[in-house]
């Protein structure tokens, strides 16, 4: 896609302000329901979707093979052993629960900012989060070494009178990604109901007809029960927010309260917090550049949507800077030889190279974005958010291998290699996560038209003068 | 439930958000109280017009919330000191701030199901079934562009003539009677 620079006299541009728009001018209600929810009901599926479904189906095959291999041999087919026993699964785990973290930050914390340009991606962003999170919940269930087990981590009266144990930072992370999961999906379904009433209203086939039915519980935008909506989504909202906020920092617990060097650091949370938007930040990036594409978009997710989220990014990709930076600083402020060895060895030791790739990916080439040129060209942010989610992807590689092969005794010292089963798991949870969001664009209004309609002019309600005044002309 | 026969109510279709709002103040100015507003988003005007102005998803969500931290709280003292006792280092069985992170998780969780299905609940959805459904108008309209305002049948000012006059002087685009 070629690079737009916004021009004088352009209709995106606000007159008064100068800024880009959120929304195109000249929208109505009934022109923001058709454009949306004729992508969804259309008897025609571009063939671009069926050739995307195929290649994303066809990778995603990858992890089915791969898992069904691992279950008849073990996790000996990782690269994992001692003394590096976590790899690539909670590498991946890590990475793709932070991925998650954008579509609730942008559906929650921005919803109680009262930001209005998160409507037109909140939606694809939230369903981001619950693909997501079912990929990052593969890992945890299958490198628990007998998956078929992985249900006695939950607590539940078993006739062995076993309990699992409350004080492992393992079995909050149980309690976090499952409330995390359920959370989202409720939230994401809640804000679909008046979307699904719209759908069964619109659909010309019985089918259709049936399904958005039911799937709409017999929603008809009574005011009361639009109120009780509202509050019931501000709520979830509230709750979203400090439950995002937990879900990574209780994934930072698992490294934090170990005394390995390189884990032990009360930077954690809040690093792995703002790393975990950053990097979720990227994949709505990803997403969104291709889907305006592709749908031709541009009036709804406009280039200030990417300007904004280009402005999030910067941030935290700050923070996660200053998070590097604080442990760099510590290892040499706590005087511990031993943290002092770590960053040396994770800087310049035999795996130094994933180091600065994580340096180049994260915080150098993402300085780029304090180009207004660069925030606002869907190409060029297509292409630094492909270098964030790598850049991401790398602080846990960097995290979890650099801190475990070489600890306090040279003498268990070891290195890991990742085998192609690694890499088949990973590649294929990739293909998962594409397949499961083609079909929702498919089948779901994938931007939420009742929010959209609320940013209307015509939305709101005029004082009782100004309208008796209208009618009287 | 009984069998509801005859008419449900007197929809009126209005254009615009504005114009709804005016009718529905009227209407409750009048002396109708059983009524509603269907808009296509939310309309907060129009709730107050028909004058509900409160609802109960907060308290709901927080005694969710509550029983969701007191559930999971008491779960891993009772596991963890009586049920499975664990001895690991030596660390006390009640060791509460452990127990603090799954009871939060178990919080958020609790609060935020009793949010979403108590909202559906106090709006008695699911209800695949309504009258209004019945109006050829309201299909095409309520969850598209268009407003409505209903005055059931059920109130004690409703007559079929005198209502609909009334619904008329706000210069509705169409007034419908809804059979059950």
């Amino acid at each position: 896609m070629a690079t737009k620079d916004v021009k004088v006299n352009d209709p995106m541009l606000d007159p008064i302000t100068g800024e880009v728009r959120v929304l195109a001018p000249g929208h109505t209600f009934k022109s923001v329901t058709e454009k949306i929810s004729r992508i969804v009901l259309t008897p025609h599926t571009p063939i671009g979707w069926f050739l995307g479904f195929l290649l994303a189906s066809g990778v995603a095959t990858l992890v089915v093979i791969a898992v069904t291999w691992l279950f008849l041999k073990g996790v000996g087919i990782w690269g994992i052993t001692q003394p590096v026993a976590w790899g690539f699964a909670i590498i991946n785990f890590v990475w793709w629960i932070g991925i998650g973290h954008a579509g609730t930050l942008i559906s929650a914390i921005l919803l109680l900012f009262k930001q209005t340009w998160r409507n037109s991606i909140n939606r694809f962003a939230e369903a981001m989060t619950i693909f997501a999170v079912v990929c990052a919940g593969l890992f945890p269930l299958i490198h628990v070494g007998r998956p078929w087990l992985a249900y006695w981590l939950f607590p539940y009266p078993n006739s062995m009178n076993v309990w699992p144990q409350f004080r492992s930072p393992l079995l909050w992370d149980v309690f976090a990604v499952s409330t995390y999961a359920t959370i989202s999906v409720v939230f994401w379904y809640i804000g679909l109901v008046p979307d699904f009433g719209t759908m069964r209203d619109r659909s010309k086939t019985r089918f259709g007809q049936y399904v958005y039915g039911l799937l709409s519980l017999g929603w008809r935008g009574s005011s009361r029960h639009w109120m009780r909506y509202e509050t019931a989504s501000l709520l979830l909202a509230g709750l979203a927010t400090p439950l995002v906020l937990s879900v990574h920092s209780v994934i930072s617990f698992d490294f934090a309260v170990a005394v390995l060097p390189g884990w032990h650091t009360t930077i954690f949370p809040p690093y792995f917090v703002a790393g975990a938007v950053y990097s979720g930040f990227a994949m709505v990036i990803t997403l969104a550049v291709p889907i305006r594409a592709f749908y031709h978009l541009e009036d709804m997710i406009t280039l200030r949507h990417l300007d904004n989220m280009a402005k999030v990014m910067l941030t935290t990709g700050l923070i996660v800077a200053y998070g590097y930076s604080m442990e760099v600083f510590m290892a040499w402020y706590s005087a511990s030889h031993w943290e002092a060895f770590m960053m040396w060895n994770r800087m310049f030791g035999p795996m130094g190279w994933s180091y600065w790739c994580l340096i180049a990916c994260n915080i150098a080439i993402p300085q780029l974005m304090w180009l207004r040129s660069v925030r606002i060209s869907p190409a060029r942010m297509f292409l630094l958010s492909f270098v964030v989610n790598t850049g991401m992807w790398f602080e846990r590689f960097v995290i979890v291998v650099t801190s475990l092969y070489r600890d306090f005794l040279p003498s268990s010292w070891g290195t890991y290699k990742a085998t192609r089963w690694d890499y088949a798991t990973f590649i294929g949870t990739m293909g998962l996560f594409t397949t499961l969001f083609l079909l929702f664009v498919r089948f779901l209004p994938m931007i939420p038209m009742s929010e959209i309609r609320m940013m209307l002019p015509q939305a709101k309600v005029k004082p009782e003068s100004e309208a008796v005044h209208e009618a009287g002309d | 439930m009984p069998i509801r026969e005859g008419t449900y109510g007197l929809l009126a279709e209005f254009d615009t958000p504005t114009e709804l709002v005016l009718a529905a103040q009227a209407a409750y100015e009048a002396g109708y109280r059983r009524m509603d507003c269907y808009t296509p988003y939310p309309v907060e005007e129009a709730a107050e017009a028909i004058g509900f102005h409160r609802n109960n998803v907060s308290l709901v969500c927080l005694l969710g919330g509550i029983l969701g931290c007191c559930a999971m709280f008491g779960m891993e003292t009772w596991v963890s000191v009586w049920g499975y006792p664990l001895n690991i280092a030596g660390r006390p069985y009640y060791s509460w701030p452990a127990f603090v992170v799954p009871a939060y998780e178990w919080t958020i969780l609790f609060a935020g199901l009793s949010a979403a299905f108590g909202m559906l609940a106090m709006n008695g959805l699911p209800t695949l079934y309504h009258p209004l459904f019945n109006a050829p108008n309201f299909r095409n309209g309520a969850t598209t562009d268009k407003f409505f305002l209903c005055i059931e049948a059920t109130d004690p000012k409703f007559s079929p003539t005198e209502s609909r006059e009334f619904l008329a002087l706000h210069r509705p685009l169409s007034v419908v009677e809804v059979d059950y």
